[in-house]
């Protein structure tokens, strides 16, 4: 009787034994590389907006202060969006007829609100408090990038949970002196490794509770 | 459900049982009959019966691929957007919460609240500190206000003859009528308004009156009681109202009074009454109580001697104790009667003897009788005006009278809803019928709004401009926290209109009353909450001689009497359509979603019926079938009904099975009456009821002691109890920062509910509907289990609330397959909804029962499809979804907050800082929450003292929420209760 197999077959299973293994890898590598990619995380994908508000100008050029639009960052748990007749105070004088702006007036004069995109967003269940953070040193642009880089705004981190714990686990990289945090391209003095030291202390920041699940989870 | 159903309880047996056993739920538990056992041995029975019993190998793949498949959708999410004021308030930061004071209504008087209101949306209420009548605690009612304001089912515009119509045609249709009756001087006008206390609407009706002289106001009022009122007329020559002043008295008797529970000062004559009741050390004094009521109620419970008699009993033992009081005639009474006598002469002055507000005439003049006699008047009993006082031309039964007399042919109702309401003798939809103009304004399309011309919706009272005094006379502006969500009116603008002022604004008609204020003044009596200096003054009072004599009498053993309770949550039934009020328990009964007949044990034995067992009552040619409910304490032949269900309007009101008891009811026995006839009918209803749910298995659970016992042996809690062992196999875990703990005062809870309503609204805790409430699934995250101990006929009764006890040791932490409910550095036990994937491990573990789990979506996620109610959401807290665990996290939302504002400030959070929503709902401060790290905390001074002791501590679970033992003061000359010994049970 002749033999059903022929002596490739051999190679051919071993192939197909150690190509599986290899799939299983390489898809659990891709597959967590993947979730993790801008791509999934939405990071530095800019987004459409109803009016295309450029921080690069606002921010890089003119050289505006985060908190002129967004007053409540060192209140509240939510940084605030300007009102329309915030961005009127000086599109009322400057501007007055661009046709970008267009929307801007029409929401003054309607009473309706701008809509804008959502760009950094976390889960409905994590309940993220700004204040804290500007309190304790964490700058803006940690979070949030080179802002005055952006023509439009786009996320400049995974915000992801697994980044977010990457600070609670260890936050002295990310400190600052609290009056420098809503500095850009700030560059660290010499000694800012004794300053963080000292600003862990000073602020009476305790790394070992900040990674309880209530902190930001309830 | 109960299992005393269908058959006649053996109560013999049930009464041996009884007598020198640990304290008990309820009867099931005595009889350890079936359901009772279905519930201890499974938290949720009905589930754990429904589940095949082997499941085959297919059906275990096709799950098991669903559930695979579908844990991916959940990390689908849309974009969102982030849409900005265009102009900003001045005082709203986005994320902050603005608080206003205000004061809500409850049966037309005021109780302080201070709101809170997230970028304009109110969302909890809390207790004005400021506010006599409050004390900055509130009720189980109050909180659920959000709750109503929201509801989808108010109404929503202007209706004539039932077809949507708008504000202007209703306006043009009473200038015609003003007009007419400036002519006519207001002939066969009629106003029906409901109790009411504010100034502006007071005086909006006198100047009625004095614009259309012939106008008639009517005053409808279903939970009012005018008794009181005639009898002080009678003996002082006026109408006052009695204000009592329990922080002043060293023994209080009640004449069928439920000072705690019911009446406009029960918040302020809770924390008055409990702050006698606190009891630290062997030098520590406190009051007694004695009640003799005529159905349980909270107050008997917090009785030191309770007596269940009928409520027409009530009379006769009021006059043989005012007899004993005054003259030396001793024998002729009961042991208990003399030595009650006695107490109450010692105490003299610091006396005070309450009559309950739905007596007779007759019980009120002896019972201020008494406390004249007792020199108690001027001490512990004051009278003031009447706060509600407004001349009227009668009730509800005057005001079908005159329209029958053809009197009257146009009738504007102003809030009630007397189709629903009206004694059973009064025919008002006939009378009504007759009318040539019937116009309502309500928040809802009732029943009286069907046959009414004009329906007009009123503006919520989070959403209108009025004032209100409190039970003191103590006015506070209500202001509105939104603007009217559905074009509600105000009743001020109502009465405007009628005037011939049609576009009157809100706020500029209340603030002409009190236009005797200036600009900051206003501000300050809206800020406060309280207008400065409003407070009734005493009214010296001399006592007349006679007082008349009582008309009634006693009924013999046999007929039955009935007794009207209001619903304690749905009063009349205006709240009927809450589905947290339906679904709150009622404090005694522990009944959800419907309403039962109460009949004593003997009196179940003697016409041998069990629980849920539907009887016919009948009296005067009317009747209604109701099941009935064995209910230990309740007074032998007297069945209980109480007011407030039976709606046939609302989509929650509707879902809760009950009956209407103003079917029974007759104008002239409003609150009780004798010659009730019952007729066993076949067949028995179902009554959902959660006092067996979350059962647990202990001993010692609820350990109380005599005064006496305590002063001899401070530390009675550790008698006889299990001892705590000293190891433990879980990890040890060091508290470095703070460390929060509850204290739960067993002496001063009084079982109110307010702290289980408060929790549901703070932590967005959902509501199940009466099916699922029936199976053990109802989602509380704190309950208050009510103990019964010793006998059957007239026990002892106890209350405690069991939140989570945030073990250090906690059963629930090591089972959980997925790390989902884990340890705090600060001691919390914290559950981490998103991680969680529903094994209900831990909630099997946890030996206290305090975990709730997610049968179905019990909320709404799909922002079009949830309506209006969930803007009453809190949005610190998560809403839980499907399949998700959950139970108290301590508010865990409020610690994040004032550890933020202390930690931006780098500071300590201080003592007293953070405030549990039970805790600060609580009318008797029961509840101290805080930090056990802290020296001389609150919550550390709490367990330090004696009687400090933790549920089932035998178990090793240390808990943080730990419970001081009941101390009770009852009179060791009165025998008959076995409360002599400090027991443990």
């Amino acid at each position: 009787m002749p033999q059903v197999f022929s002596k490739s077959a051999n190679g051919i299973s071993r192939l197909v034994l150690w190509g599986a293994c290899f799939m299983a890898i390489f898809a659990a590598v891709a597959g967590t590389a993947i979730l993790r990619s801008d791509f999934v995380t939405g990071a530095r994908h800019p987004m459409a907006q109803p009016v295309p508000f450029s921080h690069k100008h606002h921010v890089g050029d003119i050289g505006l202060d985060c908190r002129y639009c967004h007053n409540g960052v060192e209140t509240s748990a939510s940084a605030g969006l300007p009102a329309t007749e915030v961005c009127m105070t000086c599109h009322s004088q400057l501007f007055t007829n661009a046709e970008m702006l267009a929307p801007v007036r029409a929401s003054l004069a309607s009473g309706r609100p701008l809509q804008w995109q959502r760009v950094n967003s976390v889960p409905d269940f994590v309940y993220f408090n700004h204040s804290i953070h500007i309190a304790k040193g964490v700058a803006c642009e940690t979070c949030h990038g080179d802002v005055d880089d952006m023509p439009l705004m786009q996320r400049a981190h995974s915000l992801s949970m697994e980044w977010c714990l990457g600070c609670h686990r260890d936050p002295g990289p990310n400190l600052r002196p609290p009056q420098d945090v809503f500095l850009l391209h700030w560059k660290p003095p010499q000694d800012i490794e004794q300053i963080r030291r000292s600003l862990i202390s000073i602020l009476d920041i305790h790394p070992k509770t900040m990674t309880d699940c209530y902190v930001c989870h309830r | 459900m109960s299992a005393i159903a269908d058959r006649q309880p053996d109560l013999a047996a049930l009464r041996l049982a009884a007598a020198g056993r640990e304290p008990w739920r309820g009867l099931d538990e005595l009889a350890d009959t079936a359901e009772f056992r279905r519930f201890v041995e499974a938290e949720f029975p009905a589930t754990a019966e429904r589940l095949p019993l082997s499941l085959d190998r297919r059906t275990l793949l096709k799950l098991m691929g669903a559930s695979l498949s579908l844990a991916g959708l959940t990390a689908c999410s849309e974009a969102e957007r982030i849409v900005p004021y265009v102009h900003q308030p001045e005082n709203i930061i986005p994320g902050k919460p603005l608080y206003y004071a205000t004061a809500l209504a409850s049966d037309g008087y005021g109780i302080g609240a201070v709101v809170e209101s997230h970028e304009g949306r109110p969302t909890k209420i809390e207790g004005n500190p400021d506010h006599p009548a409050s004390r900055g605690a509130t009720d189980a009612v109050m909180q659920a206000a959000v709750l109503s304001l929201f509801d989808p089912e108010r109404s929503r515009a202007p209706l004539k003859q039932g077809e949507p119509a708008s504000y202007g045609d209703f306006l043009k249709e009473i200038a015609g009528l003003a007009g007419g009756s400036i002519a006519s001087g207001g002939q066969g006008l009629a106003l029906l308004v409901e109790a009411t206390t504010s100034p502006t609407a007071k005086a909006q009706i006198n100047a009625l009156k004095a614009r259309y002289p012939r106008l008639r106001v009517f005053r409808h009022d279903p939970l009012a009681a005018g008794s009181g009122e005639q009898a002080t007329a009678k003996l002082f020559g006026r109408a006052l109202a009695p204000i009592y002043h329990f922080d002043r008295a060293d023994v209080i008797v009640s004449l069928d009074a439920d000072f705690l529970g019911d009446g406009p000062g029960r918040l302020a004559y809770a924390r008055q009454f409990a702050d006698r009741r606190r009891v630290r050390k062997a030098t520590d004094t406190m009051s007694r109580l004695y009640v003799i009521e005529s159905t349980p109620t909270i107050t008997g419970a917090a009785a030191d001697h309770r007596r269940a008699v009928r409520p027409s009993a009530v009379e006769s033992i009021a006059a043989a104790i005012k007899a004993a009081l005054e003259g030396d005639n001793h024998e002729a009474e009961p042991a208990w009667a003399s030595a009650l006598v006695e107490d109450l002469r010692g105490a003299g002055r610091n006396a005070l003897v309450v009559p309950g507000a739905h007596q007779t005439e007759f019980v009120h003049a002896l019972a201020f009788a008494m406390n004249a006699r007792l020199d108690a008047i001027g001490n512990t009993l004051e009278f003031i005006e009447p706060p509600d006082a407004l001349g009227t031309d009668g009730d509800l039964a005057s005001l079908c009278q005159a329209i029958a007399g053809r009197l009257v042919d146009t009738v504007v109702v102003l809030g009630s809803n007397p189709l629903h309401t009206a004694p059973s003798d009064i025919d008002v939809r006939k009378a009504f019928s007759d009318l040539k103009l019937l116009v309502h304004w309500g928040l809802y399309r009732d029943e009286t709004a069907f046959l009414a011309r004009w329906h007009i919706p009123a503006a919520h009272e989070l959403e209108g401009w009025s004032d209100i005094r409190a039970y003191d006379g103590t006015a506070s502006i209500v202001q509105p926290l939104v603007e009217p969500l559905f074009g509600g009116k105000s009743l001020h603008q109502l009465l405007a209109a009628l005037g011939g002022e049609f576009n009157a604004d809100m706020q500029a008609l209340v603030r002409r009353t009190w236009a005797a204020m200036d600009e900051p003044a206003w501000r300050k009596a809206l800020r406060d909450g309280v207008v400065p200096n409003s407070t009734a003054r005493p009214v010296a009072v001399g006592m007349a001689a006679d007082i008349g004599a009582g008309a009634r009498r006693v009924s013999a053993d046999g007929p039955l009497e009935v007794r009207f309770v209001a619903d304690p949550w749905l009063r009349d039934g205006r709240y009927a359509n809450s589905s947290w009020l339906q679904e709150l328990p009622r404090p005694l009964s522990k009944l959800v979603w419907g309403n039962v007949a109460l009949i004593s044990p003997a009196t179940a034995q003697r016409l041998g019926l069990g629980n849920g067992r539907v009887v016919n009552l009948a009296r005067n040619g009317r009747d209604l079938d109701a099941p009935v409910w064995i209910t230990p304490g309740q007074p032998d032949n007297t069945v209980t009904l109480s007011l407030g269900f039976g709606r046939k309007i609302g989509s929650v009101a509707t879902m809760a099975e009950g009956y209407d008891a103003f079917a029974l009811r007759t104008a002239d026995a409003a609150w009780f009456a004798d010659g009730l006839v019952l007729t066993v009918r076949d067949g028995s209803a179902r009554v959902a009821t959660t006092q067996h749910h979350q059962a647990m298995e202990g001993r010692a659970i609820i350990r109380h002691a005599t005064l006496d016992a305590f002063r001899h042996d401070p530390h009675f809690v550790r008698d006889g109890a299990p001892t705590e062992p000293t190891e433990s196999l879980y990890p040890d875990w060091s508290y470095d920062q703070e460390a929060w703990g509850m204290a739960i005062d067993q002496s001063a809870c009084i079982g109110c509910m307010a702290c289980v309503s408060a929790c549901q609204a703070e932590n967005n805790i959902a509501t199940v509907g009466p099916d699922e409430a029936a199976r053990g699934h109802e989602m509380h995250w704190l309950r208050i289990d009510r103990y019964y101990a010793g006998a059957i006929d007239d026990p002892d009764i106890f209350f405690q609330p069991v939140p989570c006890m945030h073990c250090e040791k906690a059963p629930c932490e090591v089972v959980c397959p997925v790390n989902a409910t884990t340890h705090t550095h600060d001691g919390l036990n914290a559950q981490v909804y998103n991680r969680c994937i529903g094994t209900r491990y831990c909630s099997q573990n946890c030996p206290y029962k305090v975990r709730r789990f997610n049968f179905f979506g019990y909320q709404e996620f799909d922002k079009q499809s949830a309506g209006p109610q969930q803007a009453a959401r809190n949005p610190d807290v998560t809403v839980r979804s499907r399949g998700v665990m959950e139970k108290c996290t301590y508010c865990v939302q409020r610690i994040s907050e004032k550890r933020i504002r202390a930690q931006i400030e780098n500071r300590e959070i201080a003592d007293g800082e953070v405030v549990t929503a039970c805790q600060q709902a609580c009318p008797t401060q029961a509840i101290v929450f805080g930090d056990l790290n802290k020296k001389g905390s609150g919550v550390a001074r709490e367990k330090a003292a004696p009687h400090n002791y933790a549920l089932l501590e035998e178990l090793n679970t240390r808990p943080r929420t730990t419970y001081l033992g009941k101390i009770t003061n009852p009179n060791d000359r009165i025998a008959g209760k076995s409360r002599a010994e400090a027991a443990n049970g």
